[in-house]
């Protein structure tokens, strides 16, 4: 992976001791709330219902076994015993000091990690395939384009103050696995009939209060040319972008305003001027990158399991992904134990996580945006080993992929923003699914939960997605079908009024049985639906 | 009743203006009447609360502070998910009160 030089870490040194300063100056009163905040934000440090909040980048979902580490130690030195994984491949801590933020930052530099972009309207962490570089399926590693990306966007002086914050996504499969075409631009490296690699460009993709899935505007930029296009993307938005209504102000409200054809129109202008500008990196830059993401020295071994163990067996089938290696397996790192708070982890826990990356996965681990963790790279021959240490650590859940795998935000529970808790549901759902036995004969279905209309745990893009509202200072839940946010993309509908929390479970009941009545072959939830249409869910939702 | 409320500036704590300074404990709030702008601009000019703001609440029979919207009575008491990081970590009342 990835290793900074020594411009990175001096400019991550350097941002941090600028913090110190104005952290300090900020406690002594040399600076007003209002002056202080966009400052903080730049670093990271939010302030939530019950105290700081800090937001830690993990570029890609990315990081080593001494990283992750770093991370764990965070949570215990300086927090309250556990961090909590988010849907931007990111860490956030919940239980920060003020005055211990410099030194966070200072201990992350130490790492290579830092908290820069992670808040304000600039462009964010860049996201990508939590398999990259390990799976069967993709073109080529899409990280090192990431990574360019992520150094190209950091501190880039045009797009420090956009109308409103950027999300960018690169991934390298047929599979979405990232949620790609719900970014502001999704990147898609592909092949042409000619065999020559390059990327698709989606943009104007988002959830939010208003979602929209991002229309494809180019379908081939040559990867010489792939900053260039991003570049000219981001240029009209930047330049056109609405600065007047912060809810109007994303990249999706100015292409569906203007319209793709002419938002592409007016790119195609600009790249074709940036192209005679030369503003892509050197190719010598993409190859000094490209390096650090070689394979590892993968040995050949057995390629199967011993499955006298069902409990064992079971969490292979759920919890492991296929390899391009075939004596290898992605294992996914459930962080959704029956009754748990998704995405959260004690630092013991991430330490755990850190020790068996560098025992059995390379010293690799993937953040997930499904809030989980991945060791991308663990030999067939090591996964009951692998197994049992997790499951003795409450970190060896079978679920992956299934309603107990829920997104969840942090909801009313620490969020400023949010109207409704999400995470007593989440907890309450998994607890009640998993004692019925009813997860099992559902096989496959995405349920994300949000707090508030912002969209942060991508209820719009849920098989299932619950919405928790604000009814006259009481928590309400709206309830969607038929989202996705992988290759078969769509927007969830919503099925008619609003529950209480009781009510919402009840509902979610109703509708798998529904599916579990009406489907046919082995299709999932959302393909049932997909074929019966919401008439007979709502018609069992409310008579 | 009118309640002022902010965060400790180093710690990011919610804190409760009591008539003499703050706490961090609910209970200890006191009805601000109409001088509560007058003293969140002072408290926040002197640095010993960030982002103050004022919030309605009821004084209950038995003495305690509620304040009318959840998002208060979440910010008063602790996350609901973690009993044992909220300010009663074993009331088994704790809940019932926020909801």
């Amino acid at each position: 992976m990835y290793q900074y030089d020594q411009y990175d870490q001096a400019m991550v040194d350097a941002r941090v001791e600028e913090f110190r300063d104005q952290a300090r100056r900020r406690l002594e009163g040399k600076l007003t709330e209002d002056q202080f905040k966009p400052l903080r934000l730049m670093n990271g440090l939010y302030l939530q219902l019950h105290a700081y909040m800090l937001r830690v980048a993990i570029p890609y979902g990315t990081l080593n076994s001494r990283q992750m580490t770093v991370l764990g130690d965070i949570a215990d030195k300086y927090d309250r015993g556990y961090g909590h994984f988010t849907t931007r491949q990111n860490i956030q801590y919940n239980w920060i000091k003020l005055e211990d933020a410099a030194d966070i930052l200072a201990d992350l530099a130490k790492v290579e990690m830092h908290a820069i972009q992670t808040s304000g309207n600039c462009i964010r962490n860049i996201s990508s395939d939590h398999f990259a570089g390990a799976t069967h399926d993709e073109i080529i590693d899409p990280r090192p384009y990431a990574e360019l990306m992520r150094q190209w966007s950091s501190f880039h002086p045009e797009f420090t103050y956009l109308p409103r914050k950027f999300k960018i996504c690169v991934i390298a499969s047929e599979k979405d696995r990232a949620a790609m075409r719900l970014h502001d631009i999704g990147i898609q490296i592909v092949k042409n009939a000619d065999g020559e690699v390059g990327a698709r460009f989606f943009v104007g993709g988002g959830m939010g209060r208003t979602p929209m899935v991002a229309p494809m505007i180019r379908d081939f930029v040559p990867l010489d040319q792939l900053i260039t296009y991003a570049e000219a993307c981001l240029r009209v938005y930047n330049r056109y972008g609405r600065r007047d209504n912060k809810y109007k102000a994303r990249i999706k409200i100015l292409v569906h305003e203007l319209g793709k054809e002419e938002y592409t129109r007016q790119v195609e202008e600009e790249f074709a001027h940036l192209l005679e500008q030369g503003v892509e990196p050197p190719h010598e830059e993409l190859a000094r990158i490209a390096k650090h993401f070689g394979d590892p020295a993968f040995e050949d071994g057995p390629k199967t399991v011993d499955r006298s163990d069902p409990d064992f067996a079971l969490w292979v089938d759920r919890n492991s992904h296929r390899h391009k290696h075939d004596a290898y397996v992605s294992a996914v790192i459930s962080l959704k134990p029956v009754g748990g708070i998704p995405g959260d982890a004690t630092g013991e826990q991430i330490r755990i996580m850190a020790r068996l990356a560098k025992q059995y996965s390379f010293d690799e681990l993937r953040i997930m945006h499904t809030q989980n963790v991945v060791l991308p790279h663990v030999k067939i021959a090591d996964l009951h080993a692998l197994w049992t240490e997790l499951d003795a650590a409450g970190l060896g859940a079978p679920n992956m992929d299934t309603i107990e795998d829920m997104i969840a935000c942090p909801g009313l529970d620490y969020c400023a923003l949010a109207n409704a808790r999400s995470i007593p549901l989440a907890q309450r759902i998994s607890e009640r699914f998993d004692a019925s036995g009813k997860t099992e004969k559902l096989g496959e279905l995405k349920l994300k939960i949000s707090g508030c209309i912002n969209a942060c745990g991508h209820h719009h893009a849920g098989h299932i997605g619950i919405l928790g509202v604000d009814k006259k200072g009481v928590e309400n839940y709206q309830l969607s079908l038929g989202g996705s946010e992988a290759e078969d993309v769509s927007l969830a509908k919503i099925t008619g009024p609003g529950f209480t929390e009781d009510g919402v479970i009840e509902a979610l009941e109703t509708v798998t049985d529904v599916y579990l009545e009406r489907k046919e072959g082995e299709e999932r939830f959302l393909d049932t639906y997909r074929r019966i249409g919401m008439e007979p869910f709502k018609e069992a939702l409310y008579g | 009743m009118k309640v002022l409320t902010g965060n400790d500036l180093k710690t990011g704590d919610v804190i409760w203006w009591t008539g003499e300074g703050w706490s961090r404990h609910v209970d200890d709030a006191v009805d601000t009447g109409e001088q509560g702008e007058q003293i969140l601009a002072t408290e926040e000019a002197a640095r010993r609360v960030n982002v103050p703001y004022m919030i309605e609440a009821t004084r209950e029979d038995d003495g305690s502070v509620r304040p009318a919207h959840i998002k208060d009575r979440v910010r008063a008491l602790g996350p609901t998910v973690r009993p044992d990081l909220t300010l009663k970590p074993k009331s088994p009342e704790a809940l019932d009160w926020i909801i």
